[in-house]
């Protein structure tokens, strides 16, 4: 699904993240972990090719990254759904306009598409929501509705950028829930986070390899998660 | 997907995308007001170069068909030399008609200077013979020549030194209109560019969401390039209607054929200042989509 060989990314003439090879296999569960600057979020963004990699390779459902046209880039988003800490709506619209933003852009907003749009938002639980404009959100209702965009498309994998960061615990639970269920029904999974209480809830439900980023390096975390 | 099925979807819009960027914002209030501003200079500059063409015609037709021979002779020969001449026009190929002015035709022409009471009989006067040429022409080098020979007081008047830098002045106006409606477009596509720069960069955030949830460039553009196609549209059109209204309000040219008053459109040119909403429309759909392709390659 996703390969990196050697692959590496800096900002400047330094490095940030340098001989990066993983592989993220289809229906995997990842956690990736490491002090605020460690390029958590860069990492994630050379997976949905925001970022290209300066160096090595890294390979995006088959595709080389670098090798990708920008209409394949855009191809490929809609694969993957990103959910970032600051969630990235468009003010202006509706909630329920901003879940069903990828299938606008697509073309695919079909009536199929709209029932499940509607089911959707019931499975976040924000039916009640789904007309308010998102800065009337709280927190939890916007992280809920970024995941519920995330996934309306039906990607293959889904990329969370600190999904808890603005959340409390019992919302960070709820969040957790929603991706593990995701998880169960095939998506891969990778949820950039420092929560450390997270990392160790939902290891007890699903099966998750953790990476930890630190030096530029990706390693494998230890036995303490 | 073709030009063509681009500029259809364009046309068609697409609801979901023209909610995607928002409506408020100054650069759609200044994209309006420069359209509809410009398209009144434009019609104006159409009208100038509409108008100094029809003038260069004019000007040149009313000259170009017409010559005249004046004769400085003693007054003894003056008869003589008048018979010669029109003798002369009558076997020459290319002239139509030749007549000798009468001394009441001549009165009538000095009037305006002398007065009517002018005793021409007792002044050296000219005899003036008025030439009207067929469509083919004639050789006026060869009648100067013959004239030389014949009638040695003839003096052959084309008309030429009169016509040529008339014509070529209005020539030039015509051009200077044209220009000057080049410049308007020019101007144009460098304000829009300008507001759609503008509305980019102010909705940079906006443009960097819809490509994470996949929008191709295309469609990203596309709500751009269709909000400022149809505000230009819009603005040119207003513009344009209030322009030839102006036009159409100007005083008539009457019976002169003076430039400021005969700035105006006629018959079918009326239907000229149509052509400037959509040129409007056109320059707009070009600028928005080179800028918006710009800044988008310019995100990731």
């Amino acid at each position: 699904m996703i390969e990196m060989q050697d692959a590496a990314y800096g900002y400047g003439a330094e490095p940030l993240l340098s001989d990066l090879s993983l592989h993220l296999a289809p229906g995997s569960f990842h956690f990736l972990t490491g002090p605020s600057g460690a390029g958590k979020t860069t990492f994630l963004k050379l997976c949905y090719a925001e970022l290209l990699p300066t160096g090595g390779n890294v390979t995006l459902f088959g595709h080389t990254a670098t090798g990708l046209s920008r209409d394949g880039i855009a191809d490929l988003r809609q694969r993957i759904g990103v959910v970032h800490q600051d969630c990235r709506f468009l003010d202006h619209l509706p909630l329920s306009e901003n879940i069903a933003l990828p299938l606008n852009v697509t073309g695919k907003g079909g009536m199929t598409q709209k029932t499940n749009l509607t089911e959707l938002v019931g499975w976040v639980g924000l039916t009640a929501r789904a007309e308010a404009l998102p800065p009337e959100l709280s927190g939890g209702e916007r992280q809920r509705a970024a995941l519920a965009r995330a996934i309306i498309m039906d990607p293959d994998m889904i990329l969370a950028d600190e999904p808890t960061g603005n959340v409390d615990w019992d919302m960070s639970m709820r969040l957790l829930n929603l991706l593990i269920e995701l998880n169960k029904l095939g998506k891969t999974v990778v949820i950039a986070t420092h929560d450390l209480a997270l990392i160790r809830a939902a290891k007890q439900r699903v099966q998750a390899r953790v990476l930890r980023i630190q030096g530029g390096q990706v390693t494998a975390a230890g036995a303490d998660l | 997907m073709t030009l063509r099925e681009n500029l259809l979807a364009m046309v068609r819009g697409d609801s979901g995308a023209d909610r995607v960027v928002p409506r408020s914002g100054q650069s759609a209030r200044l994209t309006f007001a420069t359209s509809a501003a410009m398209a009144f200079l434009a019609v104006f500059a159409m009208a100038l170069a509409m108008a100094s063409g029809r003038l260069a015609e004019r000007w040149s037709d009313a000259l170009a068909q017409s010559s005249t021979i004046r004769i400085s002779a003693p007054p003894a020969e003056m008869d003589a030399q008048t018979w010669a001449v029109l003798d002369l026009l009558e076997q020459t190929p290319g002239i139509a008609s030749a007549r000798a002015l009468t001394t009441e035709d001549q009165q009538a022409l000095l009037a305006p200077w002398f007065g009517p009471d002018l005793p021409l009989e007792e002044l050296p006067v000219p005899q003036l013979i008025e030439i009207t040429e067929t469509d083919a022409g004639y050789d006026a080098d060869g009648l100067r020549q013959r004239l030389a020979a014949e009638a040695p007081g003839a003096v052959l008047d084309d008309h030429d030194r009169w016509r040529r830098p008339l014509a070529e002045a209005a020539g030039r106006l015509r051009v200077l209109g044209w220009v000057a409606l080049l410049l308007i477009l020019g101007a144009t596509a460098a304000m829009v560019t300008l507001a759609a720069q503008s509305a980019l960069s102010a909705n940079e955030q906006v443009i960097r969401v819809l490509r994470l949830v996949g929008a191709r460039d295309r469609y990203i553009a596309r709500a751009f390039i269709r909000r400022f196609t149809l505000r230009a549209l819009t603005g040119a059109a207003l513009g344009a209607g209030a322009g030839v209204l102006a036009v159409a309000l100007l005083p008539s040219a009457r019976d002169t054929a003076a430039i400021l008053t005969g700035l105006s459109f006629s018959g079918t040119g009326w239907l000229w200042p149509l052509v400037i909403p959509l040129l409007a429309a056109a320059t707009a759909f070009a600028a928005t989509g080179i800028a918006a392709f710009r800044t988008l390659r310019s995100l990731q």
